[in-house]
């Protein structure tokens, strides 16, 4: 099943995280609020990163049995130039 | 010669029913060679699809027309709608409606004469789900992001299955993707495609569906012009992405899908960011994250030395000692002052105390001068008219008193 979930937080994790570094940057924080923003940002960054190379490479073709359920077989990818 | 309306001896014996002159008709026509397989092109008019799925209409020319009938069997294979005012070749035969004695046109096949068939169908179709909405941008879901896994309903052997492989390895290296594979040209394609993006919408097992196919002609995409393959795809709860043909192809698919790529190897791209950028931004805001967290607390560190730094924190009494100071001279000048106006005051007493002594009758007495008083009346003696002669007085000098008479006196 597709983690759904993980997918949407991706691209707003991604976008919680420049949004922190922005306003790091802009100095907008107290020196408290600071340090939480900094903590928030390298979950998110390490969790990112974590997605991305978590992903396990796999090439599939579907087959559909009589009863109608999918099944997949590994697909042979040929002729790869 | 003949009157008219006298028979002849003949034709008295060969007085047919109105059911045998149709009868004799239809069987003289169907044995006409041209009759029992025409082809004939006209307008389309009078045109009436009969609930019972037959299609009656007229077909005519500028001078003329014919009756006709398509049935059912031969209209379903129809790609199109006759409408009238179409121009139209009708591949059929001629017969005879023996009932009420009408010839008619009996349509077996039924083509456009000019555009084409396929056009046409093509310009129904759009219009009819265009009316419907099927095409509206309310409905077209976004791509996610970053699928976790792709379906690819397509052709499981050619170069196409290949390109959108090549290019998704080549953007991210640890994709996963699921092929569905399908006819994509022929009578059975679009069912096929059809249950292809149905089954996978069931399963879930995808998060983004790619429904390619390469180039080719009109009859050859055709099944993308179905109206099933747009239902199917309407329907899709997974984002489908539309991929069909050359760049300058637009199929209906094409319209109904949530996406449109120009080719199959756009579509790839489309789909997938690439991992190294993506991989690259994430460090670059990690890095400015760290930054900007170091340069904030560099930035609080050096106002706290700035403020330790200030008078004010360095010599926190300086300004209680300038006060003191201040208040030291004032209080003495405050004293000097006082002391001064005091001694002004005293000498002015003294002053005032050496005047008064000197205006005190005792003063006076004591260079010599007295105080007369009356015993008689009591006041003091200022004139001789206060005293009479033989009054008794009271004199009084530095150092005592003397009582006299008055003898005499004189002014």
């Amino acid at each position: 099943m597709a983690k759904k979930k993980e997918n949407i937080n991706f691209e707003e994790s991604l976008r919680e995280l420049e949004e922190i570094v922005r306003q790091l940057e802009r100095g907008e924080y107290s020196l408290d609020e600071s340090i939480k923003a900094f903590q928030r940002g390298m979950t998110l960054s390490r969790d990112l990163s974590k997605v991305l190379d978590d992903m396990e490479k796999k090439i599939s073709i579907l087959i559909e049995s009589e009863s109608g359920i999918l099944k997949e077989e590994n697909f042979i990818e040929t002729g790869d130039e | 010669m003949k009157y008219m309306g006298e028979l002849s001896n003949n034709s008295f014996s060969n007085i047919l029913t109105v059911s045998q002159v149709n009868r004799y008709i239809k069987e003289k026509m169907s044995k006409d060679l041209i009759l029992t397989n025409i082809w004939v092109r006209g307008e389309i008019s009078n045109f009436k699809n009969h609930s019972s799925g037959h299609m009656y209409f007229t077909l005519k020319d500028e001078n003329s027309l014919i009756k006709c009938v398509m049935f059912r069997t031969y209209n379903s294979y129809l790609r199109f709608n006759p409408e009238n005012g179409m121009k139209v070749i009708i591949r059929g035969y001629i017969s005879v409606f023996e009932r009420d004695g009408q010839y008619q046109l009996y349509a077996e096949e039924m083509q456009s004469d000019g555009i084409g068939n396929l056009h046409i169908a093509f310009e129904q179709l759009k219009k009819k789900l265009a009316d419907e909405g099927l095409f509206d941008l309310a409905y077209k879901k976004k791509i996610p992001y970053l699928p976790r896994s792709i379906g690819v309903v397509t052709s499981s052997t050619g170069s196409v299955i290949r390109d959108i492989i090549n290019i998704l390895n080549r953007r991210f290296y640890n994709s996963v993707i699921k092929i569905f594979p399908v006819k994509v040209q022929g009578e059975s394609a679009s069912g096929e495609i059809s249950h292809a993006i149905e089954k996978l919408n069931e399963s879930g097992c995808v998060d983004v569906i790619i429904l390619a196919r390469g180039g080719g002609s009109l009859e050859e995409l055709w099944p993308f012009n179905e109206e099933i393959v747009a239902r199917s795809i309407f329907k899709s709860k997974i984002p489908v992405i539309s991929a069909i043909g050359h760049e300058t192809d637009y199929t209906i698919a094409d319209f109904v899908a949530d996406l449109r790529a120009p080719t199959p190897s756009a579509a790839a791209e489309l789909v997938m960011p690439e991992k190294l950028a993506l991989k690259s931004r994430i460090n670059e805001l990690t890095l400015r994250l760290v930054n900007s967290l170091l340069s904030n607390i560099r930035q609080k560190r050096d106002r706290l030395y700035k403020v330790m730094d200030s008078a004010a924190f360095r010599q926190p009494y300086d300004k209680i000692y300038q006060e003191r100071m201040k208040l030291d001279i004032l209080s003495k000048d405050l004293r000097k002052s006082m002391l001064s106006r005091y001694d002004r005051e005293r000498s002015k007493l003294c002053l005032l105390i050496g005047k008064l002594d000197a205006l005190s009758p005792l003063n006076i007495l004591s260079r010599g001068y007295c105080i007369i008083k009356s015993e008689n009346t009591g006041n003091i003696v200022k004139s001789v008219n206060d005293v009479d002669v033989g009054n008794n007085l009271e004199i009084q000098l530095k150092d005592g008193r003397l009582y006299c008479v008055v003898n005499d006196k004189s002014s």
